[in-house]
């Protein structure tokens, strides 16, 4: 029985028309030594869009994603976050823009000194968000609820499932309210059935919050039920890019031998 | 001329390095005139002046070079807001007050045994009245600072670099720099900062115990007042025994906090990286306070105070 979640769809509907792009990669290139991992690599991503990235194994797609949220720089190229080009900014203006960016690890990272209640509490205090102290109690619980995991707020990262952790490290990502959400491979290391779930969690938040989602994964369960787009990564590049069900009957071989 | 990176600068480290410098310059590099043209191909970060570059292919030179520019940026980072207050005396408690017990029994172990062994031989020549004055001095010049710095390095060194390594092997480092935290002052500037200030006071409290347990070694074989038994040590003492050995600690408490932060803030990937760094955290930093410990006594020689 899936946890009850509180993600309903409140949000009105997305307007018609081309929505605003949030994030642009331009011509991204990313080497280690001899290992060019990534070779003039370009996408976009709209405003309440969900595109999931799909690439074999060590295709690159975690390289990307951690250019992205600037754990990792591009040897060239330009990433542009919601209007703003990360290579001009300093540290303190990254910080800030990290705000409205928020990253799922695949690993989930939750800090395991740390209870649920502190995991959370630790991105609002740190993004001086001191103002905001007394409703601190109010956000935490809210993000709980929104994952379906209100119960846990008092446990040790340690004492939770795989699919429980998945869910804190969801909710520790929407307690800033971000406007994109990157998510490194969320269903890997799952169940197929808590991986469903999660699916339809990322769904639900992009539902509630409109957030633009880039998503990474290799899961094509996942792809299908959370891509509105899906953009194949192969030989460090976009190598083919459409909807879920366009890509699936596309004549590449190389394409299609992920939809088999 | 600088040499072109080779493979023997550990390509786990990059992205730790490449961290680094999303701190120390501004993110992402694509401007090429802020890189170093150096050879044809695009270099690694680890390439980039202010990383550790081996110069001279030499593994142990380019560890040396890469904790002296830990060093470097403890220093640069250290000083300037945003101060993590709150971290550093909860790291203050954890390494100064939880180390109590221990300290203390060692202490009081170590006066209790260079007592005792040291008696029949002083008995031999007559001179048991300077038992006092003798184990004062080598426990508050040497034995003091260099048992506790070596319990404390154990203890916290192994701590800090299996921490961090599980930190860094997790992602939770990278999750704080995703958080808007700089994960250097929060985690490293925090933990050597606390190593620096406790170790000294561990010291002391272990040197204090240790004298009382002197006392307590003496009245097992003969009889002595307390009252006596110190006067012996103040007479024996002088600032210039006390005040070299006081200060060293400090350099002592910084080599353990800065080892084991560094061991464990650049672990390998994999739950090996961990068990090396909190090993490796350990054996380099006790080896660094025996170094230290000759430096020091070589410079309070030069000084006048031996």
């Amino acid at each position: 029985m899936p946890p009850e979640t509180n993600l309903q769809p409140t949000a009105p509907p997305a307007p018609t028309g081309p929505a605003e792009v949030v994030l642009t990669l331009e011509h991204l290139t990313k080497s280690f030594g001899d290992n060019h991992v990534l070779q003039d690599f370009s996408l976009d991503l709209h405003r309440g869009e969900n595109v999931v990235v799909l690439g074999k194994s060590g295709s690159g797609k975690s390289v990307l994603v951690k250019c992205i949220i600037g754990l990792l720089r591009p040897d060239t190229g330009r990433i542009t976050v919601l209007g703003q080009d990360i290579s001009t900014l300093d540290h303190e203006a990254m910080d800030q823009l990290r705000a409205k960016l928020g990253f799922l690890f695949q690993s989930n990272a939750l800090y395991d000194s740390m209870t649920v209640r502190e995991n959370l509490l630790f991105p609002l205090r740190r993004q001086w968000l001191a103002h905001r102290r007394g409703e601190e109690k109010d956000l935490v619980q809210q993000a709980l609820e929104d994952v379906g995991l209100a119960n846990t707020i008092d446990k040790m990262p340690a004492e939770l499932s795989g699919g429980q952790r998945k869910r804190i490290a969801l909710a520790r990502t929407l307690i800033l309210r971000p406007e994109i959400i990157l998510y490194d491979e969320p269903t890997t290391g799952l169940d197929p059935i808590t991986a469903r779930e999660i699916t339809s969690l990322i769904r639900e938040v992009q539902l509630k919050y409109r957030t633009a989602a880039f998503i990474i994964s290799h899961d094509m369960d996942s792809v299908r039920g959370s891509a509105d787009r899906v953009a194949l990564l192969a030989d460090g590049r976009c190598y083919a890019q459409g909807t879920y069900a366009e890509l699936a009957k596309h004549a590449d071989p190389r394409v299609n031998d992920f939809f088999k | 001329m600088l040499l072109a990176p080779t493979t023997r600068v550990r390509p786990a480290r990059w992205r730790a390095l490449d961290e680094s410098h999303g701190r120390s310059l501004t993110l992402g590099m694509s401007d090429a005139r802020r890189r170093p043209v150096l050879c044809s191909r695009p270099l690694p970060e680890a390439a980039f002046p202010s990383s550790p570059t081996p110069l001279f292919n030499s593994p142990f030179l380019a560890e040396t070079g890469a904790i002296a520019q830990f060093a470097g940026r403890f220093f640069r980072e250290g000083f300037r807001p945003r101060y993590e207050v709150r971290e550093l005396l909860y790291q203050c408690y954890v390494v100064g007050y939880q180390s109590l017990p221990m300290v203390g029994i060692t202490g009081f172990i170590m006066g209790l045994v260079l007592t005792l062994q040291s008696r029949p031989t002083m008995a031999q020549f007559g001179a048991e009245a300077w038992i006092p004055t003798m184990v004062g001095l080598t426990i508050i010049r040497e034995m003091g600072p260099i048992i506790t710095a070596l319990i404390f390095s154990g203890k916290i060194g192994s701590s800090m670099g299996a921490e961090l390594g599980s930190m860094r092997v997790t992602e939770q480092i990278d999750a704080m720099e995703v958080s808007g935290t700089n994960p250097f002052k929060y985690l490293v500037v925090t933990r050597v900062l606390a190593t620096t200030l406790m170790l000294p006071l561990l010291t002391v409290l272990a040197d204090v115990i240790g004298l009382y347990a002197s006392y307590v070694g003496i009245n097992t074989k003969g009889v002595t007042t307390l009252a006596l038994f110190t006067n012996n040590i103040l007479s024996g003492l002088t600032f210039a025994d006390v005040l070299p050995a006081f200060f060293k600690t400090f350099f002592f408490g910084f080599a353990v906090g800065l080892i084991g932060c560094y061991k464990g803030y650049y672990a390998e990937k994999g739950t090996a990286g961990v068990g090396a760094a909190a090993n490796s955290a350990v054996v380099v930093s006790s080896l660094l306070i025996f170094i230290l410990d000759l430096l020091a006594v070589q410079i309070t020689g030069l000084l006048g105070f031996n």
